[in-house]
């Protein structure tokens, strides 16, 4: 298919990136590139090594072999100490929220303000009650998060993943489990809180009709390679087959239902699995 | 048989990596556990939920052991004629073994499970995870303030749980079967030494805390992220803390104790 590379001033620069756990491949080859300002979702189907990509730009996992560039930091070279000083400009939405659960809504905005910042407590409260109201949440910042649907919970991490008006933020699996006007909500607020901010903003995700909407570029993972690439116009446009095949769902194509396996006549005859 | 000796030495070898992670893991701990000083705040939370509420177990516990000691001492004792050392019996037995020994494995059931749970669940849930992006060390944050409060939480928890059981002894055997109140107490104070039975029992139980506090937190920490998970490492936290408990008094002991006390 043609691809468009996004242009501008590049925030993230994933080059050649290989990964494996232990010595089982997930990752091969990869090539992308962030542009400041922009959203950008990698796609794929479950297990394509998605979430993986999103762990390795965020420090959380070393690649095997390649580099990758955050504000023009090699991550591969960073020290711990360096890293966390790049995490505090990072924000990441984690795929159930992963809220901290001994700790209300309120406090749970404030802990990385708690924790990295100086600030007297009415400071604190002001800056956190305004990423409650950007998200819809003021109302609810004494609730636990044990008293919060998935949808509001899911609010409530973004609103602490931009507590620090961070220049990235990752998403990782943004839609899981919400039902059509949650995902629709978050989904508008993850463009908005990006514009709003100025950020860069990276998602991971399967739901590609949502995202068609909302982002500005898309990636496509398969088998833990980049199989295609390009904006919303051009991904709806695309003949390629893999494509095709997850804009519209089908479920013949180049991606396969079966996990590897041998021949299924030999495991019959054989009575072997 | 091969396939047997295999799997003796793959868990064997899997238990030395794991006690190899252990002692960095401890490493770690004792490396970033600035902040755990610093916002002692932080530590002392920790020190209520492990300690103050442990409380009710430990200082029951504490009286019913007291109460049985009182019973088997006597009994033992009146036959040579010498109840009225029932104090002595009761606090040195309290002081030396029972008193550290038993408090840790309680505080092992009841604060070492709910440390790797917590931890544990933490893990599942991706919270562990989360403060790690937003540049906040797990290690330092979570772990470190866990584990110095276990750790003293623990020493108090004994102390308690030896004067509920001393308590205990003289209730049954001065209140109820009448071995004289002044011998109970004068005996007991005139045998037990400071420096040998209570400083040492006092070490154990700080030895007992480190142990309990370390294989809790760690197997929190290292448990895999799931419901099995967490459920293998509570179960792994109370049988080896035991274990640790057990064997740490013997070592411990037998330096301690030598004969002449």
């Amino acid at each position: 298919m043609s691809v468009s590379f996004p242009s501008g001033d590049t925030l993230v620069d994933v080059s050649s990136v290989d990964f494996a756990y232990d010595k089982r491949p997930i990752l091969s080859g990869i090539n992308l590139r962030i542009p400041r300002g922009k959203l950008v979702a990698i796609m794929g189907g479950s297990g394509c090594g998605k979430t993986t990509l999103l762990r390795l730009i965020g420090g959380q996992l070393r690649p095997t072999g390649g580099t990758i560039t955050v504000d023009g930091q090699d991550l591969t070279k960073l020290a711990r100490k360096d890293m966390y000083a790049l995490r505090r400009r990072v924000g990441m939405l984690f795929q159930f929220g992963a809220l901290f659960t001994d700790l209300s809504v309120f406090e749970n905005v404030a802990f990385p303000l708690r924790e990295h910042t100086d600030l007297p407590d009415d400071m604190i409260r002001d800056l956190v009650l305004m990423k409650l109201h950007a998200v819809g949440l003021r109302g609810a910042h004494k609730l636990m998060p044990n008293e919060l649907s998935g949808g509001m919970a899911r609010r409530v991490a973004l609103a602490r993943a931009v507590a620090l008006d961070p220049m990235l933020i990752m998403y990782d699996e943004p839609f899981a489990g919400l039902d059509p006007i949650s995902l629709a909500v978050v989904g508008q607020l993850i463009r908005k809180l990006n514009d709003a901010l100025g950020a860069s903003s990276i998602m991971v995700t399967h739901d590609v009709h949502e995202s068609l909407e909302i982002v500005d570029y898309i990636y496509f993972l398969s088998g833990g390679k980049v199989v295609a690439e390009g904006t919303p116009d051009e991904i709806r446009a695309s003949t390629d087959p893999f494509v095709k095949q997850f804009v519209n769902a089908e479920t013949d194509g180049p991606l396969p239902f079966h996990f590897p396996s041998g021949s299924y006549r030999d495991a019959l005859m054989e009575g072997r699995p | 048989m091969t396939r047997i000796l295999r799997a003796i030495g793959a868990r064997t070898v899997d238990g030395i990596w794991r006690m190899g992670f252990a002692a960095r893991f401890f490493a770690a701990i004792l490396m970033r556990s600035g902040t755990s000083f610093a916002r002692f705040q932080l530590t002392i939370r920790e020190i209520f939920s492990t300690g103050v509420l442990s409380l009710i177990i430990i200082l029951v516990s504490g009286f019913f052991v007291g109460l049985v000691l009182g019973l088997q001492g006597y009994e033992t004792l009146q036959r040579y004629g010498s109840s009225d050392a029932l104090g002595i019996l009761v606090a040195l037995s309290l002081v030396r073994e029972l008193g550290p020994v038993v408090a840790g494995l309680l505080f092992a059931s009841r604060a070492g499970s709910a440390l790797t749970a917590e931890i544990g669940l933490m893990k599942t849930t991706e919270q562990l995870k989360a403060m790690d992006m937003m540049a906040v060390d797990p290690i330092a944050r979570v772990v470190a303030p866990r584990f110095w409060g276990g750790v003293i939480s623990m020493p108090l928890l004994a102390a308690l749980f030896s004067t509920m059981g001393v308590f205990g002894a003289w209730f049954i055997g001065v209140v109820f079967i009448g071995v004289d109140d002044g011998a109970f107490w004068s005996q007991m104070q005139a045998s037990v030494d400071f420096r040998y039975d209570i400083v040492n029992g006092v070490i154990k139980s700080v030895v007992f805390g480190f142990a309990v506090a370390l294989i809790a937190v760690f197997e929190g920490y290292d448990s895999a992220p799931t419901a099995e998970g967490v459920s293998r490492a509570i179960t792994r936290t109370v049988v080896n803390s035991a274990l640790a408990i057990l064997a740490l008094d013997f070592v411990l002991t037998s330096f301690m104790f030598r004969g002449n006390g």
